[in-house]
């Protein structure tokens, strides 16, 4: 896994993990808000964190980028 | 007598050459790539190994085509008769001539005759291109295994176990199975191999990227169960079979009831905030007898949950959204996922339970030019036209089209229960009046004002939308205590075992699709 994608269209609602954070599988690296539910985006394997490309209150479509890994 | 024991040798030899299937080197290939003798498989999945094979003789006067690189049999599975064609891929790589084919059309008919399950259990490279004439368009050619195939759907269960590839014209065996399951690192489906891919289209592309079983239970929904290993996919398909009747004009078996698994209560794991995500697959352990979940497409939609289970030895299919994956919002693929699992389901008279707890369908460009609409209608239709038992419950949040598609009150479930923390609406409450008083909202200086003005009508909508209201008003037919709901389904399900529902007279509805 080089970056994790977003699941579905919405705002990111928190940021759950820092640049250089090491990570595992099932982590919760971001929440989003969408269709007035929270979206918890999981890392899919572990992994150290690069960089964190939505802040949160930015909107997200399906497959945008959300973090990348080294 | 020295006649009768050259007859017997005759006989023997020939024999010996049949059951040792192609040459030794592909054998060693199989074993290199961890798969079975075809032989061996049939062994594995029929009770104590016996089946009756038909066709053996076939093309036993060409050197190399034992068989002609197909069995056909029939045999028993859980004491149940069904019937079986396995490909060998140690003969020509499985491929189809015109004898591979007649045996296939033979072991469907012999099926249809006697109303039993058909399993493909597939290996094969395709059509024999030097038979093509002997194989491909003729009356009696693979066309003619397809349109048998598509005539006993929803007559007999029909099962597809995916051993290796199943390429061109032959990937549409697993196409019109009811269920397909795929060895993960060998099983693959494609119209068109990657150097085919090459060749005509100049794309580069893996094998495992453009057709393996991965992609395929994950992304493309060809595939319905990931295993990792033969044995794997032989035991799934065995167990996934004790749940059918062995066809339509039957009703599946009654099991020893089981106690649900050991776990939190339904209570404990239903978060209040009915924004806050939580695992579905925890709430339907404590309403199922243990051990008995059959997830059908767990890696594909994974918003939807759609699985066979046993309710005090009942079996019933369960369509559940899944609040821990994007929310349990419906998309396209979650449409399409529960769409095939509820036909599935009301085929063979397995009832259905319906576990809502959907904020609707997703809206947005990206799903509205994937027609959202077409595959949601699809959907609604299915889950409609369904004449099994219905039961849904309402476990959280009910809203917009979400409620139609979990079978809500105008679907004519059999009951519509409500669990205490269930909410019903158009749509959830901020968003209800933000669209009712945008207007109001934004005139409203004073932001103090403004947030008490907004939490007066939430508070309104909520009252509004009370479930006890709904209640009095006989939109739901009953409010269940959660602890309560595993024995109110079960006894539920068992009153409504007798149910009939005439149909309109027509040919068939017009599917949307």
């Amino acid at each position: 896994m080089k970056q994790l994608e977003s699941t579905m269209a919405g705002t990111v609602f928190t940021v759950n993990v820092k640049e250089g954070e090491e990570v595992t599988a099932g982590q919760t690296i971001m929440v989003l808000e969408s269709m007035k539910m929270e979206i918890p985006v999981e890392a899919e394997v572990a992994g150290k964190v690069a960089t964190i490309k939505a802040q949160i209150g930015d909107f997200v479509n399906e497959g945008d980028v959300l973090v990348t890994f080294e | 007598m020295t006649e009768k024991t050259t007859y017997n040798e005759r006989l023997e030899d020939k024999l010996t050459t049949i059951f040792a299937g192609g040459h030794p080197k592909y054998h060693e290939k199989m074993k290199e790539q961890n798969k079975l003798f075809v032989r061996d498989r049939l062994a594995l999945l029929f009770d104590d190994g016996k089946y009756l094979e038909d066709g053996r003789f076939a093309n036993c006067e060409a050197a190399d085509l034992p068989a002609d690189g197909v069995v056909t049999a029939m045999g028993k599975v859980n004491g149940q008769s069904v019937c079986v064609m396995a490909n060998d891929s140690t003969v020509k790589a499985g491929s189809w001539g015109s004898r591979t084919v007649e045996k296939i059309i033979r072991i469907q008919e012999i099926a249809e005759k006697n109303r039993v399950p058909m399993l493909y259990l597939v290996d094969s490279a395709g059509a024999r291109i030097t038979d093509q004439l002997d194989m491909f368009p003729n009356r009696r050619g693979a066309g003619k295994i397809f349109h048998n195939q598509v005539r006993l759907s929803g007559f007999i269960p029909q099962i597809c176990l995916l051993f290796g590839p199943s390429a061109a014209g032959g990937a549409y065996i697993p196409a019109f199975c009811d269920i397909v399951i795929m060895v993960e690192g060998n099983a693959s489906m494609y119209l068109g191999s990657p150097r085919m891919a090459e060749k005509v289209i100049g794309e580069k592309v893996s094998l495992e990227e453009m057709g393996g079983a991965r992609m395929h239970c994950s992304v493309s929904g060809c595939g319905d169960v990931l295993v990792t290993s033969e044995e794997e996919a032989i035991s799934e398909a065995r167990r996934y079979l004790a749940y059918f009747p062995a066809n339509f004009t039957e009703k599946p078996k009654l099991v020893e009831p089981k106690l649900p698994k050991e776990g939190r209560t339904l209570e404990a794991i239903i978060p209040e905030n009915q924004n806050a995500p939580f695992d579905m697959y925890e709430a339907i352990d404590q309403l199922i007898d243990e051990g008995s979940f059959f997830d059908v497409k767990k890696l594909f939609a994974p918003e939807i949950i759609t699985g066979l289970a046993r309710i005090e030895g009942q079996a019933v299919g369960i369509i559940a959204n899944q609040p821990k994956a994007k929310g349990g919002v419906l998309f396209v693929d979650s449409a399409d996922k529960a769409t095939k699992f509820i036909n599935l389901c009301d085929a063979f008279s397995i009832p259905l339970l319906f576990l809502a707890d959907v904020p609707g369908f997703m809206i947005g460009t990206k799903v509205e030019r994937a027609g959202i609409i077409r595959h949601g209608a699809k959907l609604i239709m299915a889950m409609s036209s369904a004449t099994v038992p219905k039961i849904s419950v309402i476990v959280r949040k009910a809203y917009g089209a979400g409620l139609y598609a979990m079978a809500g009150p105008a679907f004519e479930p059999d009951v519509c229960i409500a669990l205490p923390t269930a909410q019903i609406a158009v749509m959830g409450p901020e968003a209800a009046v933000n669209a009712v008083y945008s207007n109001k909202i934004e005139a409203i200086e004073d932001p103090k004002e403004r947030i008490k003005y907004v939490q007066e009508k939430h508070q309104e909508y909520k009252e509004e939308i009370d479930i006890y209201k709904l209640a009095s008003e006989m939109i739901i037919d009953e409010i269940v205590k959660p602890s309560d709901l595993r024995s109110v389904l079960a006894e539920r399900f068992h009153a409504y075992s007798t149910k009939e529902l005439p149909q309109p007279p027509r040919k068939h509805p017009v599917y949307p699709v």
